[in-house]
């Protein structure tokens, strides 16, 4: 255990990465042994990080669990590693949504099972490198070594149209990261000429003051990347496609980590590197999200393919959670970081459920169900919570975050947030009227009749989730308070702009995340106490 | 001698075999106008070597020659085989590697 | 005044205990026979625990009657602090007597009704969840609390209008229910949005009804788009509060949500779930003191919604539209009153509404499980002899919502048109006095089709039994004697300085009297217009009238055609079909991807294949590279 303690986030990361290759050594035919492995391994990395949830030291904004060792030193590149409570929760997110997905595969995958899982395990080490990286080269290694196992999960174990939507989803997020590839290289030799050394850490980046002007073109580079990835409504399209064709493990992964990654680049690297850029575009991102809302929510509507439709609220979800982190307001980004969860959680649930109804009929089409209420009553119940998990039903997970995020932001940006709740009436109208055609009604196709209700391993990795949205729902002060010093430090990390704007240079002031001395802005104690003085 | 008419020998003699093999037809004897192309190469560093000295030059005449029995031989058999499955050695008629 | 009053929780746990054994157990270990029993007694509990918390309300000195009690901290974020807590005064006092009282006597009402459902549990599973978030709504002591009570009931009612979910029809009701709800709710949540951005601006970031109420005042001079701040919050919570209650304009959902099993239709879409708009203005009254614009346009919908509730009523053939009708008609009273400034009478018609509107209901309820499931009133008639008890019941629940003295109705009623007179507009106090004209009317109309005259189906009704008719008993009594009650204790009670006003305007008994020869005129139509010739007759000469009135001036057409039929356009061609699909996804992405292709095409022409070409191309290059280097 000595060992494991000493290197906790080494061997969170680097542990499905061995098992993945360990995997590749087991005799093809032995596909049993092959799927116990798989998630036994991905098990043992959830209980692992669990030592990483309840010893980090949630007053303590600094990173965590730091690792720093050089790797290419003549660069300045460094394994350099570390959480602060938003990476850590998303660490949390996919150790625990990995192991679900895989168990959600065991029958669903047929053939080459053992690339698959092998696959599903090096997908988890790219997932968590992103979230725990603190060098930019690392992080971007991460970041585009995690496309390739997503690139085969989606071409080889996908529906009909597979190769399509696994190149267009490659080459979508390849545009992306080539510009921040640009920006990155371009930010270290302006480091070098500002300090004279090559440097790729994180918190050398933060230090490096640019201009206005060029600050705008490097975040733009940056933000185009996450955009894509978040997605952002005008660059969503790869999304419903790679949706619908992944297999249910890939779209559980892609929706419920992945996408993560996007607002995860906001809140890490592009506002805390150019807050000034970010202040600046900070609104219109803000529109794209609300934009994304209802524009998400409408075109969900009118989709006839249950998983599409799933992906097409996941765009209006990441919208409400890109209007929290523009906001740069503390509860919204609280908001947005636990709505991050909540989302892997409610999204994931609900394409595993159409997963357990694909592998039954081998179809997603909302019309060739109906009336499953009768044949299915639990799954027609698990189904029911989820839904109304994703609709933002208050005493669900989706609530808290949802309200956290429209509260909080209305204060920044009162017409966006209005127009952002009538994504909540939206939200109601696709989802209620998807359950309504799926669960209700006549039974419409024999074949429905007597669909076998939900199998113990289907149980298995539903009840979890399911424990965690009501959980989250009932009581999200624990999750709350974990990212509440990241959360501010990220708040006051954007409001730098002042002084950088200010001394148009911005000397190298001390970046805020690192700081320990944030100062909380007026608190709702405080409040509370003016409160009572005046009477 | 000087060293100029060696080196003009080598150009005259690169040119000729150049425009030989832009305007004939033949695949063999554009095998053979490569030949040549090469040997007004090792002239030219023949005439370098003697004039300056150094061995390098002759060194790399000799790495020609390997390379050029090699090609030839390589280049034959392309040459062979093209005959027996097109009956022809013109090499306007060898263009399956258009775009 | 109590802080710490941990006798509080426990109103709102039985029922959500009753909840979780019957959903997670019931199908399998407790069946028809326990389940139906543990869900009465779960409210039975929660009846009595609100019963030892109000006789501890009573022993607290009238100015400080309030309990409270704080569970844990629910949301914190940021300078957000949301507890979760509860708050008992006597506005919540009286709606928690009347949501576990009434939700005891329909829950066992249910056991009866619900025999031999195969979603027995299911039902009482639902309904004892429906009570919990009630409860969480009544007694929450913040808005964001009462918003998941609020949110909470929408949900059991979207549940349990499509109980039998096997009918298209009625899982789309639910539907309906529960969208046109959220639309309220948008307007609610943006109010409070509003509310609390403004608050916390001014340094007040404190959320409970306390806090909001001494710190309102600082809302009073802004302005936000030209009106009062008060003035916007109050309006979008009062949108809020139509969704709920179901007033103009979206009270469409009511009327199909009687496609749920009666027992519902009589708690949630009677007696308590619809009237929480009213409680909630009743619970934001502080705010709406400071915006009369608002109030007025409180009173303005409470009384078109009343009027016009009560027309549709009149011709409709369903015996549970007719009550559906007549449920938004009486709820509009109650905003009526809430807009004439008198909360208590508002909270007052609302309790009284509660116990004689579910006795119809039941009573309905009665009648349709006795005819086996038929609810069109024309295919009834003279059920008095057969359905006796049912038939005297209703007649009473019918005197009662008439306005009769000395029935429920009258006092509450009476009261309610008394603050309208004195509020001081003639034309929405005339509207209120017709409406209570029609309101009898239709009634009546109910009565003589269901029970009187001749019989117009074959089959044999039968009265229902003991379990059934026993807490229509009970509702019958208080809808007899609640209203004298009420106008005694309760609206002290709730108001010391409300109850002044009753009988003190000199005009108040010519008052009374108009409003009961109103009533009576009413019922004296219903026993008119329903001789058959009369109102063949009138069908023909206002043929046109009559077919816009039953069809419900076609309200739902039109927002089908305004609102649905544009928006699923809007989604289906514009957006999915046009940007999605033919813009970015055709155009720009697989657009570039396209450019890309067509220009390798062009390119690759360069590449013939002709050796020769390539070493010209070659020569030539060399020939530049020379030229260039020399």
């Amino acid at each position: 255990m000595n060992f494991i303690d000493a290197n906790l986030l080494t061997v969170i990361i680097m542990l499905p990465l061995a098992g993945a290759l360990a995997l590749l050594l087991v005799p093809k035919g032995k596909t049993a042994l092959i799927k116990n492995m798989a998630f036994g391994l991905s098990a043992a990395v959830f209980i692992i990080s669990l030592r990483l949830y309840f010893g980090f030291d949630e007053t303590n904004a600094a990173m965590q669990f730091t690792v720093d060792k050089p790797w290419l030193p003549d660069w300045g590149i460094n394994y350099r590693l570390g959480v602060d409570g938003i990476s850590l929760l998303m660490l949390m997110l996919t150790t625990f949504l990995t192991p679900l997905a895989i168990l959600a595969s065991f029958d669903y995958i047929q053939e080459h099972q053992k690339a698959f899982y092998a696959g599903l395990l090096a997908l988890q080490t790219g997932m968590l490198g992103v979230f725990a990286a603190l060098d930019v080269f690392l992080f971007y290694v991460f970041w585009e070594a995690m496309l390739i196992p997503m690139y085969f999960l989606i071409g080889v174990w996908g529906g009909p149209k597979r190769i399509y939507a696994a190149l267009k989803f490659f080459i979508y997020t390849m545009l992306g990261s080539v510009l921040m590839l640009a920006a990155i290289i371009f930010i270290c030799l302006a480091h070098k000429e500002q300090f004279g050394t090559y440097s790729f850490s994180l918190f050398d980046f933060y230090r490096t003051a640019f201009d206005l002007k060029t600050q705008l073109w490097l975040f733009a580079a940056f933000a185009l990347a996450f955009a894509i990835k978040v997605p952002l409504v005008p660059f969503h399209t790869w999304l419903p496609d790679a949706h619908v064709e992944a297999p249910t493990a890939g779209s559980v992964l892609l929706a419920g980590v992945l996408l993560k990654m996007g607002v995860y680049g906001y809140l890490r690297f592009a506002v805390p590197m150019f807050p000034a850029a970010a202040q600046s575009f900070a609104p219109w991102l803000a529109g794209l999200g609300v934009i994304g809302v209802i524009y998400g929510s409408l075109v969900a509507w009118s989709q006839p393919d249950m998983k599409k439709m799933v992906a097409y609220s996941s765009v209006a979800h990441m919208g409400v959670i890109v209007l929290g982190i523009s906001a740069f307001e503390p509860a919204a980004v609280s908001g947005a970081v636990l709505q991050m969860v909540n989302h892997g959680l409610s999204t994931g649930a609900l394409f595993l459920l159409v997963g357990v109804l694909y592998e039954r009929r081998h179809t997603r089409m909302i019309e060739d169900y109906g009336g499953l209420a009768k044949a299915m009553p639990g799954f027609s119940a698990i189904f029911m919570i989820v839904m109304l998990s994703s609709v933002g039903l208050p005493g669900l997970n989706g609530f808290v975050g949802e309200f956290l995020i429209l509260f909080g932001s209305f204060r920044t940006y009162p017409w966006l947030a209005a127009a952002a709740v009538l994504g909540v009436i939206l939200s109601a109208v696709y989802m209620l009227g998807m359950y309504q055609r799926v669960v209700f009604g006549p039974v419409r196709h024999e074949e429905n009749r007597h669909l076998p209700d939900l199998s113990v391993r289907e149980w298995g990795y539903l009840l979890p989730l399911l424990a965690f949205i009501i959980f989250i729902g009932v009581y999200p002060a624990p999750f709350l308070r974990k990212t509440d010093a990241a959360v501010k430090a990220y708040v006051s990390a954007a409001a730098r702009q002042q002084d950088s704007a200010a001394e148009g240079q911005g000397s190298a002031a001390d970046s805020s995340l690192t700081n320990k001395n944030v100062n909380p802005p007026h608190s709702y104690k405080a409040g509370r106490r003016a409160a009572k003085e005046r009477r | 001698m000087p060293f100029e008419h060696l080196l003009v020998l080598s150009f005259v003699l690169f040119t000729l075999a150049a425009a030989g093999f832009l305007t004939h037809k033949n695949i063999i004897v554009l095998l053979m106008f490569a030949e040549l192309m090469l040997n007004a190469a090792n002239i030219a560093l023949v005439a370098f070597s003697k004039f300056s000295g150094a061995l390098e030059p002759q060194v790399f005449v000799l790495m020609v020659f390997a390379v050029a029995a090699a090609e030839a031989g390589v280049g034959l058999a392309i040459v062979i085989l093209l005959a027996r499955s097109l009956k022809t050695l013109n090499i306007d008629t060898v263009k399956n590697l258009r775009g | 005044m109590n802080d710490f009053y941990p006798l509080l929780k426990w109103i709102i746990l039985p029922p959500l205990a009753g909840f979780i054994l019957n959903g997670l157990l019931g199908r399998k270990f407790l069946g028809e026979k326990w389940g139906g029993w543990l869900g009465a007694a779960a409210i039975l509990a929660a009846f009595i625990a609100s019963c030892l918390c109000l006789s501890d309300l009573l022993s607290l000195p009238v100015e400080s009657r309030l309990l409270r009690d704080t569970l844990f901290n629910w949301i914190s974020a940021g300078n957000f602090s949301i507890d979760f807590a509860l708050r008992f005064d006597p506005l919540s006092a009286v709606m928690a007597m009347v949501v576990t009282g009434v939700s005891f006597l329909i829950h066992v009402y249910s056991i009866g009704y619900m025999r031999g459902d195969k979603g027995f549990n299911r039902y009482f599973a639902y309904l004892n969840l429906f009570v919990s978030f009630m409860l969480i709504l009544v007694l929450a002591d913040n808005p964001i609390l009462m918003f998941v009570g609020w949110e909470g009931v929408g949900l059991c009612s979207y549940l349990l209008i499509g109980f039998w979910y096997e009918d298209e029809k009625n899982a789309a009701a639910g539907k309906k229910a529960f969208i046109t709800n959220r639309v309220g709710d948008a307007g609610f949540l943006i109010g409070l949005m509003l509310m609390f951005g403004l608050l916390a601006s001014q340094g007040i970031f404190a959320t409970d009804f306390a806090t909001l109420a001494r710190n309102v005042n600082l809302l009073d001079g802004k302005i936000v788009l030209g009106f009062g701040a008060p003035t916007i919050i109050g309006l979008l919570m009062f949108f809020g509060a139509t969704g709920k209650s179901a007033q103009f304009p979206l009270y469409v959902w009511l009327p199909d949500a009687m496609a749920g099993p009666t027992p519902v239709s009589a708690l949630i879409h009677a007696a308590t779930m619809v009237t929480a708009g009213v409680y909630m203005l009743a619970r934001m009254s502080f705010l709406y003191a400071l915006a009369p614009r608002a109030l007025e346009a409180v009173l303005v919908v409470g009384c078109f919604t009343a009027f016009l509730g009560a027309v549709i009523a009149t011709l409709q053939s369903d015996i549970k539209k007719v009550l559906a009708y007549s449920t938004i008609s009486q709820i509009g009273y109650m905003f009526m009153a809430v807009g004439a400034g008198s909360y208590a009478a508002g909270v007052f018609h609302l309790t009284t509404h509660a116990f004689f509107k579910a006795l119809l209901f039941l009573a309905a309820g009665s009648v349709i499980h006795g005819m086996s499931g038929e609810q069109d009133m024309f295919k009834m008639g003279g059920l008095s002899k057969e359905m006796r008890l049912t038939f005297v019941l209703t007649a009473a629940g019918c005197l009662a919502i008439s306005g009769i003295p000395p029935l429920a109705g009258f006092y509450s009623k009476d009261l309610v048109l008394e603050h309208v007179h004195a509020h001081g507009i003639p034309i929405l106090w005339l509207t209120g006095l017709a409406t209570a004209g029609l309101t009898a009317y239709y009634i009546t109309r109910l009565l003589i089709l269901t029970f009187l005259g001749k019989k117009n189906f074959a089959t044999h009704a039968h009265e229902s039994p003991l379990i059934m008719t026993i807490p229509m008993v009970v509702l019958a009594a208080l809808a007899l004697t609640g209203g004298w009650l009420g106008s005694k204790y309760l609206l002290t009670f709730l108001d010391p300085a409300a109850a002044t006003l009753s009988g003190a305007d000199p005009e108040a008994h010519r008052l009374m009297l108009i409003s009961v020869v109103t009533a009576l005129a009413g019922i004296a139509s219903g026993f008119f217009f329903t001789i058959p010739v009369l109102s063949e007759a009138l069908a023909l000469k206002f043929r046109f009238a009559r077919e816009v009135i039953r069809n419900k001036f076609y309200v739902d057409e039109i927002y089908e055609f305004a609102i649905i039929r544009p928006l699923k356009w809007t989604a289906d061609s514009v957006f999915f079909g046009f940007v999605d699909s033919d813009m970015i996804d055709g155009l720009m992405v697989n657009g570039a991807a396209k450019l890309t292709y067509r220009a390798g095409l062009i390119i690759r022409k360069v590449q013939t294949g002709n050796a020769q070409l390539y070493a010209l191309a070659f020569t030539g290059g060399l020939i530049l590279l020379l030229y260039w280097i020399m």
